[in-house]
């Protein structure tokens, strides 16, 4: 019992990273309708800025906030400079995607070359100390974790529901030219969009590396598997699904290989048929959105 | 000097040319139809005001010159497009739609929201419902609540009678009517139904083939036998 308690919180944990990741995912992809190749790369980019900072000797969680704010930076500069010229992704949308493939490559080449291809430590946000939760020891680590996938999730619900920009973003996403009509700017609503998934994602990468033990450029690209297989199963529109959809990938991929012996040496299969069965029962994911037209 | 004033207006899709050299001109306040059959150039004129495809000529609102503006740029200007097809915001509730029009607007929208919900009761009814799962003839009106949302100066108008019935239509333009000479909006429509467009607009430009090949007062237009049977059907 307390061993599937421990099993449970590393699950939880992990997939708490993985709903992150989705939540930057989600986001642009409610204003694009495009998934971004290179979310787990602007993450890990945006960590090595974290990391960076608290080397220098800023405190660990000041060291954070500044991350997320240059990662938003880095959505923005990343946005105006190198997707926004490819065109309008809502009429180039592979030209688009392939510059997000390409994206990838450059972060994570980048990266090496500017911090080198070794692996930088980094301690954990929460400390070290763990709570005693049902006869099982649970780190604060992953408590802390799921707390703030919380919060994140609701800050981006609050984002997109009850603010002008997030109204703009979802208008954008519906339907760009009537939106562009409207006097939305368009452009810059997609720009805020890749800021703030880039933001999300200094979260996501600091949170991710107690789970890999260091920092190093290929921090995000196991994680980026995960959130796209979060954002599947809970539906690549929804907030919500990108939560529950990385929380559950977190918990079958960390809890079922440790009881059913065929799924140890493939962790990820059990994911898979998880996203199979929900596909085949509902093509938009759980929480994703049908589209309502009347024809 | 007019509110709108267009000279040797040039506009295609690629390497497609559709207008070849469009002189027109919009009062303040005035209602003005651009009549034509399929294929003639009108969509693509709208399209090319309104700064959504590439054009050459001058386009000059106002006395400012705004030809290659984009089309969130104009509408702050005060020019509003309601495109062919409406343009519905299918995700987003029928109120949030009506917010979106007001998008650029930095004062109170709140009473704009009220009126047009007292103007069209239909809209109130369904408010909070996803717009994409509403009737053409509500989708449309929802256009024009939308474009009216953002005060416009001037509003152009694609087609509203396509694919209504004739009532639903008549109220569409009626309403169109009284909120424009309510708010001094002037108008550009382009419109098929020849008819229904020469009693709304005081005066016409007959488009054919990227030309425009005739003009004057709606009451000229309509009596003129050779204009009627070309462009305007029987």
């Amino acid at each position: 019992m307390s061993q599937f308690v421990q099993y449970v919180a590393i699950g939880l944990g992990n997939g708490a990273t993985y709903a992150m990741l989705g939540l930057g995912l989600v986001v642009i992809f409610r204003s694009t309708g495009l998934l971004n190749f290179a979310q787990g790369e602007m993450a890990m980019f945006a960590t090595f800025f974290v990391w960076k900072l608290h080397d220098l000797g800023l405190a660990l969680w000041l060291a954070l906030l500044v991350g997320i704010a240059g990662g938003f930076l880095l959505g923005v500069v990343t946005h105006q400079l190198v997707v926004r010229p490819v065109g309008d992704p809502h009429r180039h949308p592979l030209a688009v995607v392939i510059v997000t493939v390409g994206l990838f490559l450059a972060f994570n080449a980048t990266a090496s070359l500017i911090w080198g291809s070794g692996q930088q430590p980094l301690e954990n946000l929460f400390g070290r100390s763990s709570v005693n939760l049902a006869g099982t020891a649970v780190s604060w680590q992953k408590i802390g974790t799921l707390v703030v996938l919380g919060g994140v999730a609701l800050v981006f619900w609050l984002i997109f529901q009850k603010t002008k920009i997030g109204l703009a973003m979802r208008a954008v996403a519906s339907n760009p030219e009537s939106s562009a009509l409207s006097g939305v700017p368009v452009t810059r609503v997609l720009m805020i969009g890749w800021g703030l998934a880039a933001a999300v994602g200094a979260l996501a990468g600091t949170l991710t590396v107690p789970v890999s033990g260091a920092v190093d450029s290929n921090l995000m690209q196991l994680a980026l598997v995960y959130s796209f297989a979060a954002i599947t199963l809970g539906g690549f529109d929804s907030l919500l699904g990108a939560v529950v959809g990385g929380l559950a990938i977190g918990l079958v991929t960390d809890v079922l290989p440790r009881y059913v012996s065929a799924f140890e040496q493939m962790p990820l299969a059990p994911a898979f048929l998880l996203i199979l069965l929900v596909l085949l029962v509902r093509p938009e994911g759980l929480f994703g959105r049908k589209a309502v037209v009347r024809p | 000097m007019s509110l709108l004033e267009v000279s040797g207006l040039e506009a295609g899709y690629g390497l497609v040319s559709v207008l070849f050299g469009l002189d027109l001109d919009v009062d303040a306040g005035e209602v003005v139809v651009i009549l034509g059959a399929n294929g003639a150039g009108k969509t693509t004129t709208l399209r090319a005001l309104s700064g959504m495809i590439p054009s050459r000529g001058s386009v000059r609102f106002d006395g400012v010159e705004i030809r290659g503006s984009r089309p969130d740029r104009l509408v702050r200007l005060g020019i509003a497009h309601v495109p062919q097809g409406r343009g519905t915001i299918t995700d987003l509730t029928v109120a949030e739609n009506l917010l979106v029009g007001g998008y650029g607007r930095r004062d109170d929208i709140t009473p704009d929201l009220d009126h047009w919900f007292e103007v069209f009761p239909r809209l109130a009814e369904r408010r909070t419902q996803p717009a994409g799962s509403m009737s053409g003839g509500e989708q449309q009106m929802l256009a024009i609540a939308r474009a009216f949302m953002c005060r416009p100066r001037l509003l152009l108008l694609d087609e509203p009678s396509l694919g209504l019935a004739p009532l639903v239509t008549r109220e569409v333009f009626e309403r169109v009517r009284i909120a424009a000479a309510e708010q001094g909006t002037a108008v550009l429509l382009v419109e098929q139904n020849a008819n229904l467009a020469l009693a709304f607009a005081s005066r016409a430009y007959v488009l054919e083939a990227g030309h425009i090949v005739g003009s004057g007062p709606s009451s000229e237009l309509a009596g003129d036998e050779s204009i009627r049977r070309a462009y305007l059907g029987s």
